[in-house]
C-alpha cells in the first residue's frame, strides 16, 4: 500500500468520465486563442465555451488555466462563483423562473411550486426524458409584468400556471 | 405612400408578445395591400399597455395598446394605418396623463427613436453634450457635473462630480471607465429600458465622462439576464465604431477611447462597484475593502470612474442644457429627476421619470393605480431586495434621498414593488435572508453566515418557538450585519427584515400553538 502522501502517477489515476472530445478540444482551444490577449479573460472565456458547449465541462479546467496562467483553483473558483455557469450540460430547454420580490408580489410562489410538480424536477435539475432544465433566476427585469419567465433567451410577463403549460408546449 | 408604424423591441413589450404582433401586421399588411414601415423602437414605459403600436399620422403618432396579434386584423379593418378610431386607440402618447405629467429628461428619446439610428439620434438632440464637452477642459467638465447635483443613481447616490474629481485628480498612464449595467434589483428595469431604448446616450456618456477624466478604455458590465439589451449594445457598439464616435479619433478630436461590453454570470453582489471590478479582471466577484477608493485604485489598480447606466446617461443632457437646467428639478440635496419604475402588484406598472419631491402615494395611486388584484396595498419595497418595506402610514414620504433615510429606508435605483393585502410578510423577512445567503460574495462572516442564522432564526418565530427569545436573537443578528459587514449586502439586509417585524408584527404571529 503506498503512502497517503505520495502522489499517484497519471496512469494509475482513474480516466476522468467527461474527458474532452476531439471536438470539443477543438473548439476550447479555438475560443482560447481568440480571447487570450483579453484583460480579465476568464469570464469572456468561460461564458464563449458555455455558448458553444452548453457547459463548461470540468475536463477543460486544466487547459483553461494553463493557457490564461491561472491555476486551476482559481479557474474552478470563478466557475462555481457564478450562478449561470453550469458544470454539466443542461436538458434542451433551460426554463429561467424568477424568484425576487416584483414576482413574488403576483404569485410567483404559487407558479414555482406548480411548475416543479408539473415537470417533476427540483431547481437545478433535469427531467429524467432531457427536455427541460429548471433554474431560479433573481430578476428578468420585467417587474411590471410579472411573474416573469426566461425558456431559450425568450423572456415571457404575466406568466400563470396555464400560460405556464402553453409556453412548454410551444417548446417541445 | 407608406405608413410608418413603431412596435417596440423592449424586452418587456417582447414578453407581453410584440414579436408576433409584429409578425401578425407583416401579414395584414401584405394581405391589403398596403406599404408599411416599422421601427423597432424601445418601451414609452406604459408597461400596462405593452404590445404598444403607434403609427405616425400628420396629426402625430397615435397609440394602440395593448395590441395582441388577433387584433391585428381588426385594425386594419378600422383604418389604424390613419390613425383611426378602434377600442384599442389610446391617441397621442404625449398626451396621456401618464406620460404628460412625467419630467423625461434622461429618458426623453426612450420610445421615440429607432435606438439604432445614429441620425435619429442626432436628430434628436444626441451628440450635442459631448460636443460642447470637447470643447471644455476636463476641470469644466467635473465642475459641471459637480454642480448640477448629479448624485449616483444606482443606489448608493454619492455626488458623480466627486467621483469624478478624485479619478481626475489620481496621476496615472491608464484611466478606466467602467459602466455599472448590474441592474440586480428586483423591480428595476430602468437601466434595461434606457440601453434598450436609447443605447447612445449611454456610449455618449461615457465619452464625456472619459474626457473629464483622461481615460482611453471603457468597460460596459451588464448581467447576462438581460439578452435583448446586450444585442442592442452590441450593434450600438459596432455601430459608434463604423460612425468614428468610438476609436482612435473620436469625431475627428484626434483622442481615443473604446468600449467593450462585458457579461456578467448570475451574481447579484456583482452591482456593488468592487465585486463588479473584481468580475471584470476575471475573478470571482468579491468585495474589495475599501479605501482605496476605485476612483484612485479601481480596475487592474487603476483610477477607475464607475458608475451606473442612468448616471452615465444623464450626463451628456448636463453638458448640453448646463448644470443649472438639471439642478433646478428636484428637491433638498436631491436634484434633477429620478426615473422610477412601478412593479409588482400594481395596476399601470411601468416607468415614471420625475424630478424628486413627489410622495411614495402619488407614484402608487396617481401614476399607478392602485393594486393590479384590485386589493389594498398593503407594503411596498422600494430599493431592490435590500430595501425596507413600507407601510401605507409611510406613503406620504418623498421620493428625495434624505427623506427616505429619515424613515430608514433608502431610495437605492428607484425600483418600488407594491404588495396587495395577502402577503405574509414574515415570508418577505424570510425571503431576504435567504436571498443574502444565495447572494452573498462570502467574503466577510456576519454576511456570509448571519443570513443562515437570520433564516433559521425566523423560521423559529415562524414556528412560535421561544417566539420573544428569538426576536431578540433576530434584532441582535441584524445589529451585527448592518454594523460588520464589508458592503451594502450584509449591511442592508436588517432593512427588509427589520421593518417586516417592525411594521407587520402580525404576520410573525400568525402560528399561536406554542412549539417546544
Amino acid at each position: 500500500m503506498s503512502h497517503f502522501l505520495e502522489i499517484p502517477s497519471r496512469a494509475a489515476q482513474p480516466v476522468a468520465a467527461d474527458e474532452l472530445t476531439s471536438a470539443q478540444t477543438g473548439i476550447l482551444d479555438a475560443i482560447l486563442t481568440e480571447h487570450r490577449k483579453l484583460a480579465g479573460a476568464l469570464m469572456p472565456v468561460l461564458h464563449a465555451i458555455q455558448k458553444a458547449l452548453g457547459y463548461v465541462p470540468p475536463a477543460a479546467v486544466p487547459r483553461i488555466a494553463h493557457e490564461l496562467n491561472l491555476s486551476r483553483a482559481e479557474v474552478h473558483g470563478v466557475i462555481s462563483f457564478y450562478h449561470y455557469f453550469r458544470q454539466q450540460p443542461a436538458g434542451r430547454h433551460t426554463i429561467y423562473m424568477c424568484r425576487a420580490e416584483a414576482c413574488q408580489a403576483m404569485g410567483a410562489r404559487a407558479l414555482e411550486a406548480y411548475a416543479k410538480k408539473k415537470l417533476g424536477v427540483e431547481f437545478h435539475e433535469t427531467t429524467p426524458d432531457g427536455a427541460f432544465t429548471l433554474e431560479p433566476v433573481y430578476c428578468l427585469g420585467n417587474c411590471a409584468c410579472s411573474p416573469s419567465v426566461l425558456i431559450d433567451g425568450e423572456l415571457h410577463g404575466r406568466v400563470s400556471a396555464q400560460r405556464f403549460d402553453e409556453l412548454l408546449e410551444e417548446s417541445t | 405612400m407608406s405608413a410608418t408604424l413603431y412596435i417596440p423591441r423592449d424586452a418587456s413589450a417582447l414578453a407581453m408578445g410584440a414579436e408576433r404582433v409584429l409578425q401578425a401586421v407583416t401579414t395584414e399588411a401584405s394581405r391589403a395591400g398596403a406599404e408599411i414601415r416599422i421601427v423597432r423602437n424601445g418601451s414609452r414605459g406604459m408597461l400596462w399597455l405593452e404590445p404598444l403600436v403607434e403609427v405616425a399620422t400628420p396629426a402625430g403618432r397615435i397609440a394602440y395598446g395593448p395590441v395582441q396579434p388577433r387584433d391585428v386584423a381588426g385594425l386594419f379593418a378600422a383604418g389604424f394605418l390613419r390613425g383611426a378610431a378602434h377600442p384599442l386607440r389610446l391617441g397621442k402618447v404625449e398626451d396621456m396623463p401618464y406620460f404628460a405629467r412625467q419630467d423625461r429628461l434622461t429618458f426623453a428619446r426612450v420610445g421615440e427613436i429607432d435606438p439604432l439610428s445614429l441620425d435619429d439620434y442626432r436628430t434628436h438632440g444626441g451628440l450635442r453634450g459631448l460636443t460642447r464637452a470637447l470643447e471644455m477642459s476636463a476641470v469644466e467638465i467635473v465642475r459641471t457635473v459637480t454642480d448640477s447635483g448629479l448624485r449616483g443613481r444606482g443606489g448608493a447616490a454619492f455626488p458623480a462630480g466627486i467621483k469624478w474629481k478624485t479619478a481626475l485628480d489620481a496621476q496615472s498612464t491608464q484611466k478606466y471607465i467602467v459602466c455599472n449595467a448590474d441592474e440586480g434589483d428586483s423591480g428595476t428595469f430602468s437601466d434595461r429600458m434606457l440601453m434598450e431604448g436609447d443605447p447612445f446616450v449611454l456610449i455618449e456618456g461615457m465619452l464625456i465622462a472619459a474626457l473629464a477624466v483622461g481615460a482611453t478604455q471603457g468597460f460596459i458590465y451588464l448581467r447576462c439576464e438581460y439578452p435583448h439589451a446586450q444585442s442592442v449594445l452590441e450593434s450600438a457598439l459596432a455601430l459608434a465604431y463604423a460612425n468614428h464616435l468610438l476609436g482612435a479619433d473620436v469625431l475627428g478630436s484626434g483622442k481615443r477611447f473604446d468600449v467593450q461590453l462585458r457579461i456578467g454570470a448570475g451574481a447579484y453582489i456583482c452591482g456593488e462597484e468592487t465585486s463588479l471590478l473584481d468580475s471584470l479582471e476575471g475573478k470571482r466577484g468579491q468585495v474589495r475593502v475599501k479605501p482605496p477608493l476605485p476612483a484612485i485604485k479601481g480596475l487592474f489598480g487603476k483610477p477607475t470612474i464607475i458608475n451606473n447606466v442612468i448616471t452615465l446617461a444623464t450626463v451628456p443632457l448636463i453638458l448640453e442644457r448646463g448644470a443649472d437646467f438639471y439642478r433646478d428639478y428636484g428637491m433638498g440635496r436631491s436634484r434633477g429627476t429620478l426615473p422610477l419604475q412601478l412593479a409588482g402588484n400594481i395596476k399601470h406598472g411601468g416607468l415614471v421619470e420625475k424630478a424628486f419631491g413627489l410622495t411614495l402615494r402619488e407614484l402608487l395611486h396617481d401614476y399607478g393605480g392602485g393594486s393590479a388584484s384590485g386589493r389594498p396595498i398593503r407594503a411596498v419595497q422600494v430599493g431592490g431586495p435590500l430595501g425596507a418595506y413600507l407601510p401605507e402610514a409611510q406613503f406620504d414620504t418623498p421620493i428625495d434621498y434624505e427623506s427616505f433615510a429619515g424613515i430608514k429606508a433608502m431610495l437605492g435605483h428607484g425600483g418600488i414593488v407594491a404588495f396587495d393585502d395577502t402577503v405574509d410578510m414574515a415570508q418577505q423577512a424570510r425571503f431576504a435572508m435567504e436571498f443574502c445567503a444565495i447572494e452573498s460574495c462570502g467574503k466577510c462572516t456576519p454576511c456570509r453566515i448571519g443570513s443562515t442564522r437570520g433564516v433559521e432564526v425566523i423560521d423559529r418565530i415562524i414556528a412560535n418557538q421561544a417566539r420573544s427569545k428569538n426576536e431578540i436573537l433576530l434584532r441582535d443578528l441584524c445589529e451585527t450585519m448592518r454594523h460588520g459587514s464589508l458592503c451594502a449586502m450584509g449591511g442592508l439586509t436588517p432593512d427588509p427584515v427589520l421593518s417586516a417585524l417592525e411594521h407587520f408584527p402580525e404576520d410573525f404571529r400568525r402560528q399561536t400553538t406554542a412549539v417546544s
